[in-house]
């Protein structure tokens, strides 16, 4: 039994075409804790998370996610305790109906009929999408298909939510709304975005990642101040942590 | 509106009727749907020539729309749409068959005017029929009843993905179409070439869309099974309308229907 619930050890991923997208990428992640990935594009960031789902398996290295290593065998248990919430709701929301999609998860557990609506209901209402329940996908808005996206990820009630820039072409009012579910989830969080407002908002903590390594680990705060290093892997500050445009005051 | 989203809200119309609240659509959808498929098979059970004997029939759809609150255009517009794929198969009937087969006074009409005729008869009560069905119980419903009736579990899968991602993909088509567009010169055509071009683009997408979409169900648990629950209980409106149904169908077949009702007028006329 490992303490930490998320471990990745000297993580390396050839992709078959002979791209090398992570090099020797390691670190930890305890109970409880939100976690930002940031990078530019192209940095490795879905690539990692892909790993943590066991989606791609590693060239070299481990993942552990709670007590399994993440092998094709464990993978059950891995995407049991572990949700991932994929950056296009609509490649993961395909069921006729809303309900019917937060429902598939936790039928595939094989939990009993009542169980299932109760998860339904309380996973809706969680993002505020519980009036949503019998209308078709494919009929929602932007921000709501990503409210139920991250409903039917709850509604498998795993212990790690890992997100894929949650807030990418959501207005700024659903963009707020999704910074204030996300700041009330319990769960151990890994949100990977371009977003560093959002990662301000939502993580304590933020992992930075350039050209597949990890390029710094650490408070979110100080990492998001760092000007050379934000600039070294083409990020910038955080606009709450740049001067006012007008008198330049911090 | 381009003309591919205008087609598109078009085709979600029909789904979206089956949303209201209405005798038909509370009807169970597997009632629904038994129904709708004898009464295709009735309407097919009839020879070339019987036009009249398939009037009678047309009560089904009538009384459906009517329970079903159901507006004619939307559906006369569909009819009209699919209309000449019934007329390319009817198209030759009058000039095989010029022997004349019905009198009318003095006006003789050739079989290959009645089987036109048939022909065209049949489509639209046929289609109408089916159109109906999704216009009063929604295609996802229909979709789980087929797999209720025993459809085999991927024929059904395949049927709802399909309905599902139509919308989407059709979307990503308008968006290459229109970027295409804004870059073309003015008023020149598609060329073939570039057609296949935007084809292979759209293929390519779907690909990567289709793998996409089946990680995410794998994230989910995905077995092979799409679940979805539906309560659906037969109550007695159910019964009512099957048995009417029953009726019609077994009428129509069984009895000449308006040679009895033409015969019983000339008689009481008499």
């Amino acid at each position: 039994m490992s303490h930490h619930l998320v471990a990745v050890q000297d993580l390396r991923f050839v992709y078959p075409d002979g791209t090398a997208a992570l090099e020797a990428v390691s670190f930890a992640i305890h109970h409880g804790e939100a976690v930002g990935l940031v990078g530019a594009n192209g940095a490795g960031k879905s690539t990692l998370l892909l790993h943590l789902a066991g989606v791609l398996l590693p060239t070299a290295g481990t993942v552990r996610v709670g007590d399994w290593p993440v092998t094709r065998e464990t993978l059950p248990h891995v995407r049991r305790s572990l949700g991932l919430v994929f950056q296009d709701p609509d490649d993961q929301l395909f069921m006729p109906t809303v309900e019917d999609d937060v429902a598939f998860g936790p039928t595939n557990l094989d939990l009993p009929p009542a169980e299932v609506e109760a998860r339904v209901v309380a996973a809706l209402d969680r993002v505020g999408a519980l009036h949503l329940r019998r209308r078709p996908p494919h009929r929602l808005s932007g921000g709501e298909k990503r409210a139920v996206a991250i409903a039917a990820v709850l509604a498998m009630s795993p212990d790690i939510l890992v997100m894929d820039e949650p807030s990418s072409n959501l207005d700024p009012a659903a963009r707020r709304a999704l910074i204030s579910h996300l700041r009330t989830f319990e769960h151990t969080k890994i949100v990977a975005s371009h977003d560093l407002d959002l990662v301000l908002d939502v993580c304590a903590r933020t992992i930075v990642l350039a050209g597949g390594r990890v390029a710094a680990d650490g408070p979110t705060a100080e990492v998001l101040a760092d000007d050379a290093l934000l600039a070294r892997c083409h990020l910038e500050r955080p606009l709450r942590l740049q001067g006012c445009p007008r008198c330049g005051a911090r | 509106m381009g003309r591919i989203e205008a087609t598109l809200a078009h085709l979600g119309s029909l789904d979206e009727l089956a949303r209201r609240d209405s005798s038909a659509t509370r009807l169970d959808p597997r009632v629904k749907l038994v129904a709708t498929l004898a009464f295709v098979a009735v309407v097919a059970s009839f020879g070339r020539l019987e036009l009249a004997r398939l009037a009678p029939l047309a009560l089904y759809p009538l009384a459906l729309a009517a329970l079903g609150d159901v507006p004619w255009r939307p559906l006369l517009l569909r009819l009209a749409l699919a209309a000449p794929f019934a007329l390319g198969v009817a198209a030759f009937e009058p000039f095989l068959d010029r022997a004349p087969a019905v009198t009318l006074g003095t006006l003789a009409i050739s079989g290959g005017l009645v089987a036109f005729a048939t022909i065209l008869a049949k489509f639209a009560l046929t289609l109408g029929a089916g159109l109906l069905l999704v216009a009063t119980t929604g295609f996802d419903e229909v979709c789980v009843a087929l797999r209720r009736l025993a459809l085999p579990r991927a024929v059904v899968a395949q049927l709802m993905l399909t309905y599902r991602y139509l919308f989407v993909l059709a979307e990503e088509a308008a968006r290459l179409v229109r970027a295409r567009a804004l870059r073309a010169p003015e008023g020149r055509r598609l060329s073939l070439s570039g057609a296949g071009t935007l084809l292979g683009q759209l293929l390519l997408r779907a690909l990567a869309r289709a793998e996409r979409i089946h990680v995410a169900m794998r994230c989910r648990g995905f077995d092979g099974r799409l679940p979805v629950r539906r309560a659906w209980r037969l109550g007695p409106g159910d019964a009512a309308f099957a048995a009417a149904t029953l009726l019609l169908l077994l009428a129509a077949r069984a009895a000449d229907l308006p040679a009895l009702v033409g015969g019983a007028i000339t008689g009481a006329l008499r």
